[in-house]
């Protein structure tokens, strides 16, 4: 009776070509995935400079190393196959001949094993995303959870063809296209437009939030070591979309308090021009003289009116915390 | 019909094909602004003079309506393009003539100066590092480089000035103007600089940044800058 192996119909004294192949990707995998841990593991993007970047540079290592050992098992068996099985000159087919035939434990395997993979990745990143700080996204304009932390540094980000700019709402309200954040501080990120969608990527924050006109993203995070963040826009706006990032940077909380009150200072003339601080704004008509915008507030305003809603910095904070 | 008749006929459309993506391609090509040189025969540790226009109309070529800036040339000329070249760690002394009306802003964080020599600028004389736009004219546009963290809003002019600008640019200097001056400083850095108004006065477009905001030539342009 001929040896039944891998699909394969052979004869005489055949090795088990399948067992051979599930010990060398065994082996294979419990080398790979803990090197992948220990060396690469901890440069994965985006680092750990949050908890929310932490949250996701964990993701992506355990995505890797589920991903690895696939990557392993396919790369094992094409190499195994390519040298077993392959076409010898003068000799039978190998593929789709009477002497091959499906093999029942194989394809249950396969199904059984892709079916586990896929579901424990699609339970694992919803469970990611709805946890704190877990994907490192934004949390909505209705957090799906807030953070303990009672001292919570509000941070609104306001997109712009083609710029971002930060107002701080605990610090009377100033504008600045500089974003500094103190060390070891929750922040929360209210993520907002004047005009199109944008999209504000913090890379070494590991925030991304969708910037929506009209509407209040808000994303929490906690920092957890200084140093320099690239803010990107991460959502096509127009032509100068590719030009729209700037930097920020992430300081001791004592230089942070510096910046601030000496910021809050220096701007408080400009500060007196802004609209009254709001979670979201309503892009005017007369932002550029003229009725042209699709406006439903007041189209020839005698002010600006972005800033329906204004609150004051005590109650911003007061959401925030 | 002949076998070197259809032959004939296909090769004389495979022709007329070709010919129109030749045309179309350099009709493309050739509306690309020119690019100025401001960089050559530049002598070390002197600064560049760089000296533009706004208008509220540009009132030629393809878009003749559309708000746009001038430039003009080393020899003097008065070009249409917001391209230039510009020596690297160079101090560039800007004169900018703005002849369009201004109006609020739609965020006044850019009525500020800054990033400019000083932090401020010169409107008409008088040093500027605050603009608030809802008072006389207001800004009708703004000078920027993001990338270097240069701001600086152009105060506008009466719109209902009698002498205001509706010739085709370049604007006479006899028409209603502000005269606005800055001083920035190039980066050590070669490369591209995109700079652009941030005023959204894309005239008939949603949120008034499409046309002439989205255009190179017109509100937009490139810092060239060069070793």
């Amino acid at each position: 009776m001929p040896v039944q192996d891998a699909g394969v119909r052979t004869s005489g004294a055949e090795p088990r070509h399948g067992r051979r192949i599930v010990v060398m990707w065994a082996i294979a995998s419990a080398i790979v995935d803990p090197l992948f841990y220990l060396l690469a593991g901890p440069h994965m993007p985006p680092g750990d400079m949050t908890s929310s970047a932490a949250g996701a540079q964990f993701d992506f290592n355990v995505l890797t190393m589920a991903a690895l050992p696939v990557i392993i098992g396919v790369c094992i068996y094409g190499a195994y196959t390519l040298f077993t099985w392959r076409a010898s000159r003068g000799g039978p087919d190998p593929v789709m001949t009477p002497t091959s035939r499906s093999n029942i434990r194989i394809q249950t395997a396969w199904i059984g094993t892709t079916t586990v993979v896929v579901l424990s990745a699609f339970v694992f990143g919803t469970v990611e995303l709805v946890v704190p700080a877990g994907a490192g996204g934004a949390e909505g304009p209705q957090p799906i959870w807030t953070p303990t932390s009672k001292t919570v540094l509000p941070v609104q980000v306001i997109g712009q063809q083609w710029k971002f700019t930060y107002r701080y709402p605990t610090y009377g309200g100033f504008e600045t296209d500089k974003l500094v954040i103190p060390d070891n501080t929750t922040i929360a990120f209210h993520v907002t437009s004047l005009d199109v969608i944008h999209d504000f990527w913090a890379y070494q924050l590991g925030v991304k939030a969708d910037a929506n006109p009209g509407t209040d993203n808000v994303a929490f995070t906690t920092t957890r070591a200084l140093g320099k963040v690239t803010v990107r826009c991460d959502e096509l706006c127009g032509i100068w979309h590719g030009a729209m990032y700037n930097y920020g940077e992430v300081v001791p909380k004592a230089q942070f308090q510096q910046w601030a009150t000496s910021t809050e200072a220096s701007l408080v003339a400009a500060t007196k021009l802004l609209p009254p601080f709001a979670w979201s704004y309503t892009p005017s008509a007369n932002g550029a003289g003229g009725s042209y915008y699709p406006d439903n507030v007041d189209a020839f305003s005698k002010t600006e009116v972005y800033g329906a809603g204004a609150v004051s910095a005590k109650a911003a904070a007061q959401k925030s915390s | 019909m002949t076998r070197a008749a259809r032959l004939g006929i296909f090769s004389s459309l495979f022709a007329v094909a070709i010919g129109l993506v030749v045309f179309v391609s350099m009709a493309f090509l050739r509306t690309n602004p020119a690019t100025l040189d401001f960089a050559a025969g530049h002598v070390a540790g002197q600064p560049v003079d760089l000296t533009l226009q706004t208008v509220g109309a540009v009132g030629s070529g393809p878009h003749p309506t559309w708000v746009s800036y001038m430039t003009k040339a080393p020899d003097g000329t008065w070009t249409h393009t917001t391209l230039w070249d510009l020596p690297a760690d160079t101090r560039i002394d800007v004169t900018l003539d703005e002849y369009d009306s201004g109006s609020p802003l739609r965020n006044p964080e850019i009525g500020r100066v800054y990033g400019t020599l000083g932090s401020d600028a010169s409107v008409n004389g008088k040093p500027v590092s605050l603009i608030n736009a809802t008072e006389g004219n207001g800004v009708a546009h703004t000078f920027s480089i993001p990338t270097l963290g240069v701001n600086v809003p152009l105060y506008g002019v009466n719109g209902d000035a009698k002498t205001f600008c509706n010739v085709p640019a370049p604007c006479p200097l006899s028409a209603a103007h502000n005269v606005i001056t800055f001083s920035f400083v190039t980066p050590k850095q070669t490369g591209q600089y995109p700079w652009q108004c941030f005023v959204p006065c894309g005239a008939g477009y949603l949120y008034g940044n499409g046309g002439p905001m989205q255009t190179i030539g017109y509100m937009d342009g490139f810092l060239k800058v060069v070793s």
